[in-house]
């Protein structure tokens, strides 16, 4: 293993048990040989389209600028994937290499589910076996998604330990893949996890920025002055953010700031009020006490109720090439009210956090202006959930 | 690497058998039995102990190690406690080696030198670090080597023959070989592997090899033994410590180690 390959800046690295390494060593082989196969990556641009709807649209959002007063507001529309969210493009290009890698066992980790349904779909279609390990809080929040990827083809294994969120259903899927690993490929959803994970799960999501940047050329005349995204493991907005890195574009990644950063156990903005630490097989910021543990979270949203993140976001916070804010539950069904009211689109509860974001920063940056709003998934999963929050029975 | 350690082994080897190797959880079923249950592996025969610290994901462990983590994590018990249990065992009369084993965060915040430094001030032996692999632990190695404190790598069944060299390389004190491709638990059989690792990991190094992950009967220890330089036995002595009322755990710890050593009757004798 290289190891400036495996890192970024003093983040990542592969901090795991003796038993996983060679699976990881074999992994980081496959994947580099599979960026030097043309047939790979034409393999993936072709199920992108055919089969997940690529490009996904650049959506001008005319009444939210309207209504805001500043800059124009864009969004990008990985809603409109297969599946709903952004989280297909990962599954689809790792379920590829596990082929390669000739595993016939696929198994993933989940939060709001988003990421399970992916993985299902994916391991459908190419005939792949599929187990998804869920918290059973999450399975409580997201039971529409629950019942997708069982529908799918997907067994479902409910996880009881700690929070019993996303967290805890890595740790299963970890002690999974220590015990099956010569068969079974951890199909991990986000820019997390040991390397090679970090770097392959955004290169396969980069497709979104790859897209946005082309997009906003054609039809702004021009890169934005900002491109916001929310921030749980960080897969999205690594994504949306990469192939932005050497533009004069304000990076900004939103965390889930629960009911306050004042609250620890209570929050999930790992890089607002984290420090660095070692878990899941990465170093990077951790929500953890002054031992080491690491603490509960919360967030409105499943998916980003983590207390760790991407190295890679470590990294961009630490060189300041990113800025890291973090908004709260309330604020963020606020945004979610907004862009549904004024646009017609429902969002996710994760993205949805970005969009108060966004619109401080339109008004800041003035008419004139661009900004970006990484939309990573559509909303249906969470009507309960916001329903709840409203006080509405359905 | 420690001098504790070095002897500890010799000594068994002398007697023609294994060191066993017994693991408890720090502060499980609770902080106030910890250093009496220390005591309590060695009267039962334990040669060297690996003292876990308590960590909120283990990931390499299994159901039964889990609810001890999360006992003792419940309980605030952090590596600052474990040291101070080390301390209080010392002070008490422990004369085996304490070897710590855990994962690197709560070594991380704690602060990889002071961690090295104060474990060996404390009395302790050396680390056994789960996710940290000889890649990315050259800091820690060093200051364990700083202070004479041992580093402790693992070899698993699916280390590749090319990769042990520099496992070996690593070590100084032991090599933990880590006998199933899975978490730490009990199970029906030991794998039948066991004896090609083993000596697959003796053509890099001349340093003790203890086996350990899914031995828990003294059938297995036994025929473990006789292929290794020490067995690790760790849930079935957590087992054994859930296994009645809190007041009874260090009786029922102790008789589980004689158990396992042939304390209560016949040495575990090596074969080999």
């Amino acid at each position: 293993m290289s190891d400036a390959a495996a890192r970024f800046g003093e983040f990542g690295g592969r901090y795991v048990p003796e038993v996983l390494v060679a699976a990881h060593e074999e992994l980081e082989e496959a994947y580099a040989a599979a960026r030097r196969d043309p047939a790979f990556a034409a393999e993936l641009e072709e199920l992108g389209r055919h089969y997940a709807g690529r490009p996904t649209p650049l959506s001008f959002a005319r009444r939210l600028t309207e209504e805001t007063g500043g800059a124009r507001l864009w969004l990008k529309r990985e809603d409109l994937a297969h599946t709903g969210a952004h989280k297909i493009n990962n599954a689809l290009g790792q379920a590829l290499l596990a082929k390669r890698l000739g595993k016939p066992r696929v198994i993933a980790e989940t939060g709001a589910g988003q990421h399970g349904v992916a993985t299902a779909t994916v391991c459908a279609m190419l005939g792949l076996e599929c187990a998804v390990y869920m918290g059973t809080e999450d399975i409580r929040r997201q039971s529409l998604n629950v019942f997708r990827m069982k529908m799918l083809g997907a067994e479902v294994m409910p996880v009881d330990t700690g929070a019993r969120t996303l967290k805890d259903a890595i740790n299963e899927a970890m002690r999974d893949w220590v015990t099956n690993v010569r068969d079974t490929h951890y199909l991990i959803g986000s820019a997390i996890g040991p390397h090679p994970f970090p770097t392959m799960v955004r290169d396969f999501q980069s497709v979104i920025g790859r897209e946005a940047r082309a997009q906003m050329l054609e039809r702004a005349g021009r890169l934005p002055d900002a491109a916001v995204a929310c921030v749980g493991g960080g897969s999205n907005a690594i994504g949306l953010f990469h192939p932005l890195l050497d533009d004069p574009v304000r990076l900004v990644g939103v965390e889930a700031a629960g009911e306050g950063l004042d609250a620890p156990g209570r929050n999930a903005a790992t890089l607002a009020a984290g420090r660095p630490g070692v878990l899941h097989g990465a170093r990077t910021y951790l929500l953890q006490d002054g031992a080491g543990q690491i603490l509960d979270t919360h967030s409105i949203s499943a998916g980003l109720d983590y207390p760790g993140v991407g190295p890679e976001h470590s990294w961009l916070k630490a060189s300041g090439r990113a800025e890291y804010v973090a908004v709260d539950d309330a604020a963020a069904l606020e945004g979610f009210q907004r862009l549904t009211r004024s646009e017609g689109i429902i969002p996710a509860l994760e993205p949805a956090h970005a969009i108060p974001v966004a619109l401080r920063l339109a008004r800041e940056i003035g008419a004139g202006g661009d900004v970006l709003i990484g939309l990573s998934g559509r909303g249906d999963k969470d009507m309960h959930t916001v329903a709840d929050a409203l006080g509405v029975t359905l | 690497m420690s001098e504790r350690l070095r002897a500890s082994f010799a000594a068994a080897r002398a007697e023609g058998r294994a060191a066993f190797v017994a693991y408890l959880m720090a502060g499980h079923p609770a902080p106030g039995r910890t250093v009496p249950l220390l005591l309590a592996l060695e009267e039962g025969g334990a040669d060297v102990i690996e003292l876990g610290v308590p960590f909120t994901d283990p990931l390499a462990d299994g159901a039964t190690i889990q609810r001890a983590n999360e006992t003792a994590v419940a309980a605030g018990v952090t590596f600052a406690d474990c040291l101070g249990f080390a301390r209080e065992a010392r002070a008490r009369g422990l004369a085996a080696p304490l070897v710590f084993m855990g994962y690197d965060n709560p070594l991380l915040a704690y602060g990889e030198e002071r961690a090295a430094a104060d474990a060996a001030a404390a009395g302790a032996d050396g680390f056994i670090v789960v996710d940290l692999p000889p890649e990315e632990g050259g800091a820690f190695r060093a200051a364990c080597a700083r202070h004479g404190v041992g580093y402790v790598p693992l070899v698993a069944p699916t280390t590749a023959a090319a990769r042990l060299a520099q496992v070996a390389a690593a070590a100084d004190s032991f090599i933990y070989c880590v006998s199933v491709t899975g978490t730490t638990g009990q199970r029906a059989e030991l794998s039948p592997d066991i004896g090609g690792l083993v000596a697959a990991i003796r053509r890099h190094t001349g340093l003790p090899v203890v086996v350990g992950f899914g031995v828990s009967t003294p059938a297995q220890a036994a025929a473990a033994g006789r292929m290794a330089d020490g067995v690790a036995v760790g849930s079935a002595i957590i087992a054994a410590i859930d296994g009645g009322s809190a007041e009874d755990c260090v009786a029922r710890a102790r008789a589980c180690v004689a158990r396992m050593t042939g304390r209560d009757g016949a040495r575990m004798r090596s074969g080999a």
